[in-house]
């Protein structure tokens, strides 16, 4: 099948948060593709092989809507095994949720794929929107926080397995469809494509690219675009104005024993 | 002058506890807007929900049918853009469960407004405070559009309490679905006699650390003698100790009871993102230098296998002293 994977650039989770007055102050930070989005590749290249045979069965076209460094992330996901890629032109500063969205929902008009494959939020922004959203905007199917995702009627439909507030839902999807992945669509048995042995077992986690793939991806099609380009022409609704820090905790204490926490817990937190 | 959607969940039949925080966002946000609070359930077999649930509102919209069961977003999210527009809504919100995430913006796509995820505050008519970066930075937004969609984060608005007289309640017809072909096989899900995550008193949550699923049973053991419920952080649901659904973090479920007790969790930022805000933290850990360390009250060096035990008879002589 064909697969439309999204991804967007982000500020490396793990550094620190700094400020410049009341706004963020990425100067000096390093950028990475979100890891999210890093799974929904993985994902897309795991339902369109064959894992036993190498064979592969579909095109995988990964876009972001970003800077122009951001073709660093889409060539990450081309040297994983990405066939093509697309660069919208795009300032984060003057982006929200309902722009990328739009844009998403115009480029799959054209790209035309079976299959929509997001993460389900960005650790930046956390808005865990866009995904619904495009599926809102096609009026096609969603089955968001894929934990697994199994193909069904051959190739026509998938069973994702949903992470939802009670546990696991089973829901079927056909395609054409949205789908936004969770944290647990990386584990070894989480993707189920029919032509892949159903015991076969994934290493955890994204694929790393090979020497070759980073190669290879060097001569694959980046493609830029504009969203002038789409027909699209929305303008921010939705503006982040300040920033501030959150409040800091106050300092804790180190008990000695279980004796002391539970004197404190009971005399000074007055919890237990 | 606009009036307030508020989406409320229904489990089993009944108004699901999850959803009063929204209510109570509702109400404030109606305030600003200087117009009524319009409640919308959804599902099959409503009845006492949707009596509860009246109790809240000034008007409740009732759409029960068995093809709602599901609770498929495909099938709510036009029927709340469709309440939203014909009642005049500018704000339309719930809580941010998984089922607010999957629902809310896609009734925003259908509303063509703009969507404000995980609001903590409200600070006017159209602008909201959030947090982002895993709760490392708060963020200011406006949202320009006349109608705006929000999502709630339970922890930060308090469960709303009934009204003294019980609003309007309107059995309205869904009309037509369409599931988009979209089909809920089933839901497996986690049978527990605990009280749930988001709203317990108390979280007692598991890490790496425990190293298998038996023995969380231990720690079962201490939520169950302060009443409280267990969670766990990513690495211990991936191993498949517990389930997923146990997960706290940014993204995993947020949590801010009056105690959370974190055992053998080193408090990497994404976990760290989903229990901040609770009143006090304790933290049971081997490594001294742990992270978790620095948003614990209190902090405690040693193993579970040394620490759990004794914890549990020392509260258990507490108890039993109390009485
Ligand atoms: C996109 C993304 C999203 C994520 N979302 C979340 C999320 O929502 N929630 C979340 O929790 N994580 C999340 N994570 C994962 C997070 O980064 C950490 O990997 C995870 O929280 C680590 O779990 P842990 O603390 O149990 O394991 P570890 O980091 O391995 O820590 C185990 C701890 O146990 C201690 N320990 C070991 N043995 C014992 C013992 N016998 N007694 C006492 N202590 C012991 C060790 O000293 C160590 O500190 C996310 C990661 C990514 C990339
Ligand atoms: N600028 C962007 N470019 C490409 N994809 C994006 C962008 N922003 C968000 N997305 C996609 O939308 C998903 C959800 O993001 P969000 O709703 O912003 O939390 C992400 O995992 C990405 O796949």
């Amino acid at each position: 099948m064909k697969i439309l994977v999204t991804l967007k650039r982000v500020p490396d989770p793990e550094q620190k948060v700094k400020f410049k007055g009341n706004q963020l102050d990425f100067s000096g930070a390093s950028w990475v593709m979100n890891t999210f989005d890093e799974y929904a590749v993985e994902t897309a290249l795991r339902l369109n092989e064959n894992a036993a045979t190498g064979e592969r069965l579909g095109e995988v076209v990964v876009a972001s809507i970003g800077p122009k460094e951001a073709s660093q992330q889409l060539r990450s996901a081309l040297a994983m095994g990405a066939d093509r890629a697309i660069l919208i032109a795009g300032d984060d500063a003057q982006l929200d949720s309902g722009m990328v969205a739009r844009m998403v929902a115009k480029l799959t008009e054209r790209e035309k794929p079976d299959l929509l494959l997001m993460g389900k939020q960005t650790p930046d922004g956390e808005n865990n929107q866009v995904g619904q959203l495009v599926a809102g905007f096609l009026g096609w199917p969603q089955a968001t926080f894929a934990g697994s995702i199994e193909a069904a009627d051959g190739g026509k439909a998938l069973v994702v397995g949903r992470e939802v507030d009670a546990g696991m839902e089973s829901k079927k999807v056909p395609l054409p469809a949205l789908v936004t992945v969770d944290l647990r669509i990386i584990l070894p048995r989480a993707v189920h494509n029919g032509a892949t042995p159903a015991d076969h077992a994934y290493e955890e986690g994204p694929r790393y690219a090979s020497l070759k793939g980073i190669m290879a991806a060097k001569k694959k099609e980046l493609k830029e675009m504009t969203p002038a380009d789409l027909g699209v022409e929305a303008a921010l609704c939705v503006q982040v104005t300040s920033v501030e820090a959150p409040p800091a905790r106050k300092a804790g204490v180190k008990v000695k024993d279980v004796k002391e926490l539970v004197e404190k817990l009971h005399n000074q937190a007055k919890v237990i | 002058m606009g009036n307030v959607v508020v989406f409320m969940e229904v489990v089993e039949g009944a108004l699901r506890k999850a959803s009063l925080p929204a209510v109570t966002f509702a109400r404030e946000a109606a305030r600003h807007h200087g117009g009524q609070v319009l409640g919308v359930v959804a599902g099959s077999g409503l009845d006492a929900a949707a009596s509860q649930a009246s109790q809240l509102v000034s008007k409740l919209f009732v759409f029960d049918a068995p093809a709602l069961a599901s609770g498929m977003a495909e099938l709510l999210a036009p029927l709340i853009a469709r309440v939203a527009k014909e009642q005049g809504a500018t704000v339309v919100c719930a809580t941010a469960t998984n089922t607010g995430k999957d629902v809310l913006p896609r009734a925003a796509a259908l509303l063509g407004c703009g969507m404000v995820s995980d609001v903590i505050a409200i600070q006017g008519p159209h602008s909201f405070k959030r947090p982002m970066l895993a709760g490392n930075a708060i963020a200011h937004v406006e949202v320009s559009t006349p109608t705006l969609v929000a999502s709630v984060r339970q922890t930060e608005f308090t469960a709303a309490e009934p009204l003294g007289a019980a609003g309007e309640l309107i059995k309205a017809d869904p009309g037509p679905l369409d599931a988009r072909g979209a089909q809920v096989l089933g839901v497996q899900a986690t049978k527990s006699e605990r009280p749930e995550l988001t709203e317990a008193r108390v979280v007692v949550s598991g890490g790496r650390g425990m190293r298998e699923g038996k023995n969380f049973e231990i720690l079962g053991q201490l939520a169950d003698l302060l009443g409280g419920a267990m969670g766990a952080s990513r690495a211990a649901c991936d191993a498949g100790m517990v389930p997923n659904d146990l997960q706290v973090g940014q993204t995993g479920k947020v949590v801010a009871p009056e105690l959370y007790i974190a055992v053998a969790i080193s408090g990497a930022i994404q976990h760290l993102a989903g229990m901040k805000g609770s009143k006090v933290i304790v933290a049971i850990n081997k490594d001294g230098e742990a992270p978790i360390f620095q948003v614990a009250d209190y902090g405690l060096v040693g193993t579970w296998e040394q620490t759990i035990p004794p914890l549990i008879e020392e509260i258990k002589q507490l108890k039993a002293a109390q009485k």
